[in-house]
């Protein structure tokens, strides 16, 4: 099964399963919980389900394309629920299935797992799922997003793509997996791996990169104090992208490190809290009729 | 016909560490909730899997236990009149207790009489009793616990189902939206849903189902597993306890399988083929049947049956062959750097918030070091050995095979010190700096080790209590006991001439230190001094009384807690110390130690004044020379010119001068005294 089928067939099956399809989140991010269709949706009681492959870029991990196990971008499979269903572990373990994966052939566990990001004042408690020994997947119960408590609590499971495709396809090689067949990852993704591992270790422009965190900061803020959320989230976003490719060049000295990060998960506190307050003025309009009445 | 109960908690898989405690908290729970209630039974069992906690009571009585019970009222003067009537305090209590006056007698107790009544409480059905269950569901504890869904009910991990059984009827209650029932689940992949219709049947029942719910059994059935691989191919395979104990917690039916690892990887350092085995992957390193060398091959334990198992294996070969390659990788890149390289980076490392860089810290255990080596006069060379391992003790931490393998740090940087051209010892140092790893694990070996391993810990103690860092009850993140513990058995260990307060100070010189702080840190490493003594035995009396004022050289403060020990129990000492401690007692008066020999009055006090001086002189020899017995037995000399004394002189004399000299004379004495212990601190046994 190629990489695309593979997409296809989650994107089938939990569709089947009414989650909605999304898209990508069209700015950078490190994980597919950073999302706003993760991060703030899985905030507040109204239900919410939905799937998306996320590219998930991750300066510090590029490798110049060199190694086989390591990418500055791979790809999540995101999927969130709320409320977490009770039957969520075999809807997960049926996925495999679909992915062509028989429970009976495999070895697959449960591992105790424990998830936190501090930066968006974020943890859950779950498990990496292992296949025949390899972590495949995060299984997280959301229980605390943005410094607030999740209820009703949130499930998100995080498909390690080319982590699951390198186990399907049987390759040793991140880059000799096949996206489409006679299309590799190395046709798509080797000369952007090199491009941007170059850029983000050696090229980059620092002192421009330190005014724009400050620029975005500064947006996010004042956005913020307009009262609008989605906009000032994308700059937290673009705050924390920014803040990882100044790590990877090596000039956050220790004692700014620490600042950085708490400056991006006060934002990212503020608009938690924002998010919801503005979702309970507007009646929380994506509970149902009879489950407000309940509340 | 008999009855039996099986409880069974069907949760979404536990952590594997969770698993142990929280079946024996089920069992003592409703063990104790039975003999509470007054429920008989025969027996009481209980089961555990990653998915599920169970118990089962056998014979279990059909009703609670009648209890009888005499409950005493007033006494029989207050509960009678004059004519021998009950009173309306006696009237009260008998209806109080739900009876009448008819049912009042008589008893005495201890000569006085009192009335009382027979109370009976019948027993309820058991059946009725036992939805009382619940409670004890709930108050299993966990280290951690979490939401799901729509409720608020917190637990470790998701409860799915819940077997409630007495016989075959199903006990009624819910729990977090769950409601009891008959029915169980098997195997996640293998096995079904089922009905149990008989507590009795529970294991059979999800053993068709591949469940194994006895984890001694599945430990049993891995062991055997191993033997027969062992056999097959001629290996030994390293079985650790703790892993053993966690793999079978990884499973509801074992199977275990081998695999292979390419000869190329059995280069790479021993300890990193085993933590990335053992550690990473939860499998058991494989050696030779000398057990001399491990071996290409690994062995793992399977959740499920052996259907396909090559398969199973091959994936688990792909993954470790990932993993190694990246140790290889690792170990070849490290190799390609240097120490200074490496050091250099410390500075892009935070030790702590408020402290600083793990650069900083070097630089601090250096000079600590440098501090330590000149006090205890080492030979140059081992003072030069132990400055440079100093200087390159956490180099390691920034090589890429620790950043990947954390527990690896020191055993690397010996490693790869040697590699970079290091001297044996200040390799060696590198690694034993960490030790003991626990409170009560190896030691370091060298004198290198041990100095450096001392300068590391103390540097770290003292500056995280200077910000305020300071371990509270259970909570002790940075192992800052452990670590004052490791000094401490270090520094008695090597004999060291160096006494805890010096030991402080050295640190302390370094870092912004406050009194508050420094008090702070004194009385912190008093409280693991006294944990060590009391260890051996030792009560808090003679702890306190020997560490109070000074906590001193561990090993001397040690021996003589020892000593006075004995000597407590010791009925000829009784006399010396009844002189020595009345000595304490009274110089709590004095005012100066000035004595004036020409205001001497009697024999008996110029006499305890020359022994005192005399004893003052080999007391004084046999401390510095940490001989405890011989400086007590000098002390105790003083004790029949002590008697004496007080025998043919009043101390308090009318005439002032007098009076304060005699003062002072005691006072000479009894600060001799404490320099020992504070022997008023302790209870001494009264010998008749």
């Amino acid at each position: 099964m190629n990489i695309q089928e593979m997409i296809l067939a989650l994107q089938q099956y939990w569709s089947k399963h009414d989650c909605i399809l999304m898209q990508a989140y069209d700015v950078e991010k490190g994980a597919g919980t950073m999302s706003p269709m993760t991060l703030l949706r899985s905030l507040g009681p109204e239900p919410w389900n939905v799937a998306y492959v996320e590219p998930s870029r991750r300066p510090d991990d590029g490798r110049y394309g060199e190694n086989p196990n390591r990418l500055y971008q791979h790809h999540q499979f995101q999927v969130i629920m709320k409320p977490s269903p009770d039957n969520i572990q075999d809807l997960y373990l049926q996925s495999l299935v679909e992915l062509g994966i028989n429970p009976l052939h495999h070895d697959i566990r449960f591992v105790e797992d424990n998830w936190e990001n501090p930066t968006l004042g974020a943890s859950g408690l779950g498990w990496e799922v292992w296949l025949d020994g390899m972590e495949i997947t995060q299984f997280t119960y959301f229980q605390q997003i943005g410094g607030l408590e999740a209820s009703p609590v949130a499930v998100e499971l995080t498909y390690g793509i080319e982590r699951l495709a390198a186990y399907i396809q049987d390759k040793e090689n991140v880059f000799d997996l096949e996206w489409v067949d006679g299309v590799t990852v190395r046709d798509i993704f080797l000369q952007p791996e090199y491009e941007h591992s170059k850029y983000a270790f050696d090229e980059s422009d620092s002192d421009m990169l330190f005014t724009l965190f400050n620029l975005y900061e500064k947006e996010a803020k004042a956005t913020m104090e307009k009262g609008l959320i989605f906009p000032s989230y994308d700059y937290v976003l673009k705050c924390s992208h920014t803040f990882n490719l100044l790590d990877a060049r090596g000039v956050i000295s220790v004692t700014e490190r620490t600042g950085y990060i708490s400056r991006v998960r006060n934002l990212a506190r503020t608009i938690a809290h924002a998010y919801i307050a503005e979702r309970e003025r507007l009646g929380f309009p994506m509970l149902k009729e009879e489950e407000s009445l309940d509340e | 016909m008999n009855n039996h109960v099986l409880l069974e908690i069907g949760i979404e898989e536990l952590p594997a560490r969770f698993i142990d405690d929280a079946e024996q908290q089920l069992l003592n729970k409703t063990t104790k909730w039975l003999q509470d209630l007054h429920i008989e039974f025969k027996s009481i069992e209980s089961f555990s899997t990653p998915r599920r906690l169970a118990i089962r009571i056998k014979d279990i009585a059909t009703h609670q236990t009648t209890i009888k019970e005499e409950v005493r009222g007033p006494q029989t003067k207050i509960a009678k009149d004059e004519s021998g009537n009950w009173t309306k305090a006696a009237i009260g209590f008998s209806k109080g207790q739900g009876k009448s006056p008819e049912d009042i007698y008589v008893q005495e107790v201890k000569g006085v009489e009192y009335i009382f009544v027979e109370k009976v409480t019948e027993g309820k059905p058991t059946s009725d009793v036992l939805p009382g269950l619940k409670d004890i569901i709930s108050s299993i504890h966990f280290p951690q616990t979490m939401r799901w869904g729509s409720g608020s009910y917190r637990y470790a991990r998701p409860i799915r189902w819940i077997v409630a059984l007495l016989n075959d009827t199903v006990i009624p209650f819910e729990i977090a939206n769950v409601t009891t029932s008959n029915k169980t689940y098997g195997h996640r992949f293998l096995g079904e849903e089922a009905i149990i219709e008989d507590p009795l049947t529970y294991e059979n029942i999800l053993k068709e189902n591949y469940v194994i719910v006895d984890p001694k059994e599945r430990e049993q059935l891995i062991l055997e597993q191993i033997k027969t691989i062992e056999e097959e191919e001629g290996f030994h395979i390293q079985v650790e306890p703790e892993l053993l104990n966690e793999v079978r917690n990884l499973v509801e039916y074992p199977t275990a399988f081998h695999g292979s690892f390419a000869e190329e990887y059995l280069k790479l350092p021993q300890e990193t083929l085993i933590t990335s085995m053992a550690e990473h992957q939860r499998y058991f390193p494989v050696m030779t049947k000398e057990e001399d060398a491990l071996l290409p091959y690994f062995v793992s334990v399977r959740n499920g049956d052996d259907q396909q198992i090559e398969n199973v294996a091959r994936g688990n070969e792909k993954v470790l062959r990932a993993r190694l390659a990246d140790g290889a990788f690792f170990y070849e890149e490290d190799k390609s750097n240097s120490i200074e390289f490496y050091n250099d980076k410390l500075k892009t490392v935070i030790f702590q918030e408020k402290i600083g860089t793990t650069y900083e810290k070097v630089e601090k255990v250096v000079t600590l070091t440098e501090k330590l080596t000149d006090y205890l006069h080492v030979d140059s060379t081992v003072a030069a050995q132990a400055k440079r391992t100093a200087e390159v003790c956490k180099f390691d931490l920034m090589t890429s095979m620790v950043g990947e393998f954390p527990e690896l740090q020191g055993i690397m940087g010996e490693k790869y010190a040697l590699h970079f051209g290091e001297d044996k010892e200040v390799a060696k140092g590198i690694k034993e700096h960490y030790y003991p790893v626990q409170s009560n694990g190896g030691l370091p070996t060298t004198d290198v080790g041990a100095i450096v391993s001392v300068a590391d810990k103390l540097d770290t103690i003292v500056s995280c209590i200077s910000v305020g860092l300071i371990p509270t009850g259970s909570q002790d993140p940075l192992g800052l006991r452990r670590q004052a513990i490791g000094i401490l058995r270090i520094a008695k260990e090597q004999k060291w001439d160096i006494s805890v307060e010096t030991l402080i100070s050295f640190a302390v010189e370094l870092y912004d230190v406050n009194d508050e702080a420094e008090e702070e840190i004194h009385s912190f490493f008093a409280n693991r001094v006294s944990f060590i003594l009391s260890e051996r035995g030792i009560e808090q009396d003679i702890i306190q009384a020997v560490i109070k004022k000074k906590i001193g050289v561990l090993n001397y403060s040690l021996q003589k807690a020892q000593i006075l020990s004995e000597k407590r129990n010791d009925p000829t000492f009784k006399p010396v110390q009844e002189s020595l401690v009345r000595i304490m007692n009274l110089s709590k008066q004095a005012t100066t130690f000035e004595v004036d020999a020409t205001l001497f009055e009697t024999d008996s006090e110029v006499k305890l004044h020359e022994q005192t001086n005399v004893v003052a002189e080999t007391f004084v020899t046999h401390q510095e020379n940490y001989e405890a017995a011989e400086a007590l037995d000098a002390l105790a000399t003083l004790a029949k010119p002590i008697h004496d004394f007080f025998e043919h002189n009043m101390v308090m004399a009318d005439d002032e001068k007098v009076k304060q000299n005699r003062l002072a004379l005691v006072n000479n004495i009894a600060k001799l005294i404490a320099q020992y212990a504070d022997i008023t601190l302790i209870e001494w046994k009264q010998h008749h």
